[in-house]
């Protein structure tokens, strides 16, 4: 039998990795477009977003290594994990596609990250409240970027409003899981420590509702179906991700950087 | 003529800190105004170099000939009693 | 440097009047005045600006390519956002740039369309390719040092919008090269396998990294120009051999090898005097022929094209919102 503080160290070490890998590997993915964007100012603005990202990460893992208290850190935590034991929500590993795509997937992120952080900067847990209430600052530039990209996408030309129209169809059922609460949901709204997640999802409806009636998208029609990154379950992107991510902490293994 | 197909152009002006002007940073392309917000944030402020932006499309931007450099400036060369250096004012009096 | 074409490159052929406009302008230039866009300059002044402003931009948007490829890899989530923040750099820098070069009176669509079609040139160093990590360390260290060494007298370019660019550039710049030392001196003091990695850097860098700084100066027919209009203020030769005097005790620091058997310290002169560099390699590289020279350009193209409706949408909807836009201002 485990006792209670064990159990309640594993539901919080398994809910700040889902924060931080859904960070980490939505920063990998825009790492992949630094010098490639349609204009050069994007190229900044991209690489602004994604250095923000890493950074998120980089506190969460940190504090997810203390909380697991085995001794591994950030790097450990980043570059020698297993695909299962990745706990991202599978929205943030889609591919990048083209431009449209990426800031779909960036729009749809940065709301849930907004709403989620702005309820938790009052956390119970001192260092969740803190990296919240940095966070939060952050993230709402994001979506300010992101949302203005999506509006002028959404009602720009005829070719743009279909593929950002397309790929909203494409990503819009990997939303599902970003709120599908589990155990260790649960197990941190008793505790105090994050907000109910149906309540975070109300409030990001709202506000992605208004950004794509802006963008003149329509809002594709729910799935019921949820992804299990959350719990380890992955689509094949991540594994890719990894291999490229992890190659040189695997290639030489003990090396220091 | 100007190109539509090119993201006009506009210049950036940054306060430094409170209190402080907002100075002529650069320029750079953005499509529409906020865009060009969102660029000057991300271009001229990357390591805290403003507390408030200001972007002005810079064809807004009405500039002194050079040709005119002789005749707007030199005629306040020689108004050198404008400066307080000019007038010489006696050691005993204080506070002036 | 990064505007190593231009050294040789046929003069203009348009001949400047000397007139005396141009006596004016010579001596505003010789009495360290600046030069500002609505300012008279000679037509040969201008040009060999555009062409070096912009050769300098599009070597920081190329330059990109070589580090960046490493992003995704980079070994550590420190060493990931250093180097996303350095390859973001410098597409700034190359911003800055074009900035500069679009107050002589080219557009940056122009510019682009030159680099793409082939016509405009970059510095060649970035055609060659970044096997390893230890490359991004090379490059941080010989690559934006040698850039350092030649952008500092730039700041003091007679020319205002590209001395006021280049102070900027300089400014952000001192942590490029340090990150990569600090990235090199990491793996010179790691395991057996990283040194290794560190020494064959070196050895793929340094060449590439002294021809950056041109011609010699006996076969540079720019040089007398650019240096009478205060636009250059060192030769090639000499800010060379500055370099090599500065980075060859780095590399002993490092304990890695310089890849020049005839390298020695030279005490007559007080200066390390080091082998003959193989130009043919440089002319070739130059003339397209290089490791990534298709590579790198296919890529500019590539992003360039698949973003183009990226541009048109913003375009078209800035368009849209037009008069509205107005009304806010108000």
């Amino acid at each position: 039998m485990k006792g209670a503080a064990e159990t309640d160290a594993q539901a919080l070490f398994r809910y700040v990795l889902r924060l931080g890998d859904l960070s980490l590997v939505l920063g990998q993915r825009l790492g992949e477009w630094v010098g490639h964007s349609p204009a050069l100012e994007e190229d900044l603005g991209l690489a602004n977003i994604a250095l923000d990202l890493i950074g998120q990460a980089r506190l969460l893992l940190s504090y997810a290594g203390e909380i697991e208290g085995r001794g591994r850190d950030e790097d450990q935590l980043a570059y020698l994990r297993e695909q299962g034991a990745y706990f991202n929500a599978i929205l943030a590993e889609q591919p990048n596609g083209d431009f449209g795509q990426t800031l779909v997937r960036q729009v749809l992120i940065d709301a849930f990250q907004l709403e989620l952080y702005e309820r938790m900067t009052d956390s119970m847990d001192a260092r969740l409240a803190a990296i919240a209430a940095k966070s939060v600052k952050e993230v709402r530039y994001h979506l300010r970027y992101s949302s203005g990209w999506l509006v002028r996408l959404g009602d720009g030309t005829p070719e743009s409003h279909q593929r950002v129209q397309t790929s909203l169809e494409l990503l819009w059922p990997y939303t599902v899981e970003l709120f599908a609460e589990d155990d260790v949901d649960r197990a941190m709204v008793d505790r105090g420590i994050a907000p109910r997640l149906s309540e975070v999802r109300a409030a990001w409806v709202e506000r992605i509702e208004a950004i794509l009636a802006e963008a003149t998208l329509k809002r594709p029609a729910d799935r019921p179906h949820a992804w299990h990154g959350k719990r380890g379950q992955h689509s094949e992107h991540l594994g890719y991700i990894l291999a490229e991510m992890q190659y040189l902490q695997r290639a030489y293994p003990g090396a220091r950087w | 003529m100007e190109d539509q197909r090119q993201w006009p152009l506009f210049e950036v002006f940054i306060r430094a800190r409170g209190g402080l002007d907002h100075k002529h940073v650069g320029s750079l392309h953005a499509a529409d105004p906020s865009m060009a917000l969102d660029h000057a944030r991300d271009l001229y402020t990357r390591r805290q170099e403003g507390v408030s932006i200001w972007v002005v499309p810079s064809k807004a931007i009405i500039a002194s000939d050079p040709a005119e450099t002789d005749s707007l400036f030199e005629p306040a060369r020689d108004k050198i009693y404008r400066h307080p250096t000019f007038y010489v004012i006696p050691d005993e009096v204080k506070t002036l | 440097m990064y505007t190593q074409g231009l050294d040789g490159q046929p003069a203009e052929a348009a001949v400047v009047d000397e007139s005396a406009l141009e006596q004016r302008f010579l001596a505003r230039v010789d009495a360290e005045e600046k030069i500002e866009p609505k300012d008279w300059m000679p037509a040969r002044y201008r040009n060999t600006l555009i062409r070096q402003i912009s050769q300098h931009a599009h070597s920081e948007i190329v330059g990109m390519l070589p580090e960046g490829n490493w992003i995704t890899r980079a070994p550590t989530l420190k060493r990931k956002a250093i180097l996303i923040a350095k390859v973001q750099d410098e597409g700034g820098h190359g911003a800055y740039l074009y900035s500069a070069a679009e107050t002589l009176g080219v557009s940056r669509d122009q510019l682009i369309e030159q680099l793409l079609s082939g016509k405009a040139k970059y510095s060649s160093i970035f055609n060659y390719p970044t096997p390893t990590w230890a490359d991004v360390g090379a490059i941080g260290w010989l690559v934006d040092g040698a850039a350092i060494m030649n952008q500092i007298p730039l700041c003091r370019c007679s020319y205002g919008p590209y001395a006021r660019a280049m102070v900027r550039v300089c400014r952000e710049e001192s942590f490029h090269q340090r990150q990569g030392y600090d990235l090199m001196l990491q793996l010179a003091r790691g395991t057996p396998d990283q040194k290794r990695m560190a020494q064959e850097a070196l050895n793929r860098w340094w060449w590439p990294a002294l021809m950056m700084f041109g011609p010699s100066d006996a076969n540079s027919t720019h040089t007398g120009d650019s240096q009478r209009w205060k636009i250059k203020r060192f030769s090639n030769d000499e800010l060379r051999q500055k370099f090599v005097d500065f980075t060859v005790p780095q590399a002993k620091f490092l304990d890695l090898t310089v890849p020049d058997p005839q390298l020695h310290w030279d005490e007559s002169k007080q200066q390390y005097s080091f082998g003959p560099i193989d130009w043919s390699e440089f002319d070739q590289v130059l003339k397209g022929n290089g490791p990534c020279n298709t590579e790198r350009l296919a890529a500019r193209r590539n992003a360039h094209a698949a973003g183009a409706w990226v541009r048109e949408a913003a375009s078209a909807y800035a368009a849209k919102r037009r008069p509205s836009a107005a009304g806010v201002a108000a």
